[in-house]
């Protein structure tokens, strides 16, 4: 593969609420068994991508607990490899990574010591499978300067968190407006992008010297009449999770056979670090339904249209019903669960009652566990 | 570069253990699945990394194939050292006898140079075909509080079962006095596990004074020389759960085990893990009219029928309307639409047709292997193919690719079998 890879990880959203408190966006459970950033990463290694770069700094920690062995996506390799940044102080420098652009900018040494002619950039919070080869094809026959991966949404689908595009019969860029207040068109970016390395360098080190910090402000939006900005429209599966009704939506996508198919059946395949956990256990008078259930996971109770991730205990006589119980939950007896989405490591007390009214709501129960 | 471990193990799995029938028709006993998700190798594995030991050689012989591909470089297991680690050790060829593997003995010895490599000061020796957790080290320990030159793991059987075993025989400090060899008149209902933990000086003695004895034996020639030798023989008595999966009655037996609320054998304690190689990661799914009830269900399994009181692999599929009643169906089997079937064993990658109805009727004992397949038990073979709406009696084997023109009126009746697999892979 010609090209690196660089995912950026960094980001907090605050519209995601309790559920990045103690995690990076990137690190959200993700579908039973994944974690979002494994579906960029898998994608980078199964388009054969040697040398990938991780930037990460908010809540870095449970990134690198999830990165602690690059070996689960192939990355152990003399050659290239994955290699995680988060921000460092040294002479140049000792801020945070104030943007996209500054955080490539603070390690510019990583894009200027390789030697393909590509990067491939992805953002790490978004759900999708793609073959970068192809991108790459289509960039170079595009003859473009950066070619962004867009997806058209539904016409009625709100749109206004993301990078709004508009794009000409050529598939260039015309408009590009991020996070509008009314969106022009339903073309969005997707937060995938392939540019030439030394093209890259070159505006990355223009930015620093004008103290601009922002791959899609100061880079995209900036160049996009000067540089040949193309679109590459996505027609496959693609989510994100920047909020909690987007991560709620795009984990019960998984419910539906077609998506389950395309990620869990279909070549290639999402990898993701392996937990060592027994099989899912289903004991007397347990009833599953229309439900995604990880390893490692005792079912007592009813459980309908939700997904229970690695490790959940349910109690007996639960009702679980389009909740999402994510890592190492233990619901107690007797407890009702609806609408919502249960953070990991917590405990339920027996006889408890949740219900998301207006909404999905989010239950963080950090109390002591007794059993087990 | 000079390199001390202090214990190391050797695995010997290159047997077939051929009371699994067609379980091991392709594969050595070590490589069967069991409990779901797992092989009966990744206890032995296990244990030896949760007990602190990363230098396992693994002697392969019959059909090593699959099991060469569970192992790998040891990922699962940790053991993928830049010292050490985990090494398949097959059969070659040398310059003076170029053998196979004549016993179990004979198979270490053949490998002395491995160990060597080591400078261990003890060896331990397992066998690959046993379901347990064990902490060898507590074992190590008693071997050295003992200053033992070789340590027997022994366990208690009921007085009228020691018949079937090898009976060691102890004074009140556990030493060994005397052996029986399944005997008439057991004086011990102390059992040999087929586990070792030698002094390498005193292994590999024994083992250069007996190589050429035929067949070479640990059991039968290497500890009584030992004994004869006026060496320090003990046993190390162990209380858990252990369990020999030698026949397809005892195999299955061991696999419903794991369905209890509160199994005998746990797989869900945190404290000593059992590790295996993940064939498939994304979750189990249940459909709108599945029904799980005391049931495993390993990763990427979709369940769109009914399953009760059975263990299921990763990457099933069970139809709509099934209904599976106290059987075992291992990774990548497909189950059709509208099938019932009882107490079968189905190995991996076979394909049941719509509506075929397995485990029903009288039982009639089996007309080629009555000693193999009995006890109620449908045997499927790995990659088995049997066509729509067939039915399938008890006592029963079936292996190969199969077609309506196998069956007499769409049934094999109880005690049937079909061979149709040949030698090919």
């Amino acid at each position: 593969m010609r090209a690196i890879g660089i995912i950026l990880a960094g980001g907090n959203n605050h519209r995601i609420r309790q559920l990045t408190q103690d995690r990076a966006a990137c690190a959200m459970p993700i579908a039973g068994s994944y974690r979002s950033i494994d579906f960029a990463l898998s994608s980078m290694s199964n388009s054969h991508i040697s040398k990938v770069a991780v930037f990460t700094q908010y809540n870095a920690g449970s990134l690198n607990e999830h990165l602690s062995s690059s070996k689960w996506w192939d990355f152990g390799r003399k050659q290239g490899g994955l290699f995680i940044f988060t921000p460092a102080v040294t002479a140049e420098s000792n801020a945070w990574y104030r943007g996209t652009a500054d955080a490539m900018a603070q390690n510019i040494s990583f894009l200027k010591n390789s030697h393909e002619p590509y990067v491939i950039i992805s953002s790490g919070d978004c759900v999708y499978k793609m073959d970068f080869n192809k991108l790459l094809e289509y960039h170079i026959e595009k003859k473009a300067d950066i070619t962004v991966v867009c997806k058209e949404m539904p016409p009625e689908a709100p749109v206004e968190r993301f990078g709004i595009v508009k794009v000409d019969p050529d598939m260039r860029i015309r408009e590009f407006e991020e996070k509008p207040v009314v969106a022009r068109s339903n073309i969005v970016s997707c937060g995938i992008y392939v540019i030439r390395r030394r093209q890259l360098i070159e505006m990355i080190e223009r930015c620093t010297e004008e103290d601009r910090y922002d791959f899609v402000r100061d880079i995209l939006i900036r160049y996009k009449d000067m540089k040949q900005i193309s679109a590459c429209m996505m027609s496959d599966y693609w989510s994100n999770i920047s909020s909690v009704d987007d991560y709620f939506r795009t984990n019960m996508d998984f419910l539906k056979a077609e998506v389950r198919k395309y990620f869990f059946k279909e070549y290639p395949e999402i990898r993701t670090k392996v937990d060592d956990l027994p099989p899912a256990k289903y004991n007397m008078g347990s009833q599953v339904h229309n439900s995604l259930i990880a390893g490692g996971s005792i079912v007592n109770g009813t459980v309908e249209d939700s997904i229970l991730f690695r490790k959940s205990y349910v109690g007996n006589n639960c009702y679980i019903k389009n909740s999402i119980i994510l890592n190492d939950v233990y619901i107690g007896d007797n407890t009702h669960i609806e609408n919502c989405v249960v953070e990991s490591r917590g405990t339920i007390r027996a006889n408890s009652y949740y219900k998301g009214e207006s909404g999905i709501q989010v239950v963080v129960e950090h109390n002591e566990r007794y059993v087990i | 570069m000079y390199v001390k471990k202090e214990m190391i193990a050797m695995l010997l799995a290159g047997g077939q253990g051929s009371r699994l029938g067609v379980l091991t028709q392709k594969m050595a006993k070590p490589a069967v699945s069991f409990g779901s998700k797992y092989r009966i190798i990744d206890f032995p594995l296990s244990n030896c990394i949760n007990s602190g030991i990363d230098t396992v050689g693994v002697l392969t012989q019959y059909m090593p194939r699959r099991l060469n591909a569970h192992i790998g470089i040891g990922i699962p297991w940790d053991l993928d050292r830049t010292m050490g680690g985990v090494t398949v050790l097959p059969p070659y060829e040398s310059n003076e006898n170029s053998d196979w593997y004549t016993g179990t003995a004979n198979a270490i010895y053949q490998n002395l140079e491995y160990m060597e490599s080591y400078n261990p000061e003890y060896v331990l020796i397992l066998s690959g075909d046993h379901i347990y957790k064990m902490d060898y080290e507590v074992m190590l320990d008693f071997h050295k509080k003992n200053k033992a030159d070789v340590t027997i793991a022994v366990m208690p059987v009921p007085m009228e079962e020691a018949k079937r075993f090898g009976i060691m025989v102890t004074d009140d400090n556990r030493r060994i006095t005397d052996f029986q060899e399944k005997p008439e008149h057991p004086r011990s209902n102390l059992a040999s596990m087929g586990i070792y933990i030698f002094t390498w000086k005193v292994l590999k003695e024994a083992l250069l004074t007996n190589r050429d004895q035929p067949g070479l034996d640990f059991g039968k020639h290497v500890i009584p020389w030992c004994k004869d030798q006026g060496d320090n023989l003990f046993a190390y008595e162990f209380n858990g759960y252990w369990k020999d999966v030698g026949t397809l009655n005892s195999y299955w037996e061991a696999n419903m085990g794991l369905i209890d609320i509160v199994p005998e054998f746990n797989l869900y304690e945190e404290y000593w893990k059992i590790y295996t190689t993940a064939v498939s990661i994304p979750p189990g799914y249940m459909a709108p009219d599945a029904v799980a009830e005391r049931t495993i269900v390993g990763e990427g399994s979709g369940i769109y029928g009914q399953c009760y009181s059975s263990v299921i692999g990763c990457d099933v599929t069970i139809g709509k309307g099934t209904v599976i009643r106290d059987s075992i169906i291992m990774n990548g089997a497909v189950i059709k639409d509208g099938c019932e079937l009882n107490k079968c064993i189905i190995a991996e990658e076979c394909e049941v047709g719509s509506g075929v109805r397995l485990g029903v009727g009288d039982e009639a004992p089996n007309d080629t292997n009555p000693n193999i397949y009995n006890n109620g038990l449908v045997t499927l073979g790995e990659k088995t193919v049997i066509p729509d709406n067939v039915t399938v009696g008890k006592n029963t084997v079936i292996y190969g690719v199969t077609d309506e023109n196998d069956y007499q009126d769409m049934c094999l009746p109880s005690g049937g079998s079909i061979i149709k697999a040949g030698d090919e892979e």
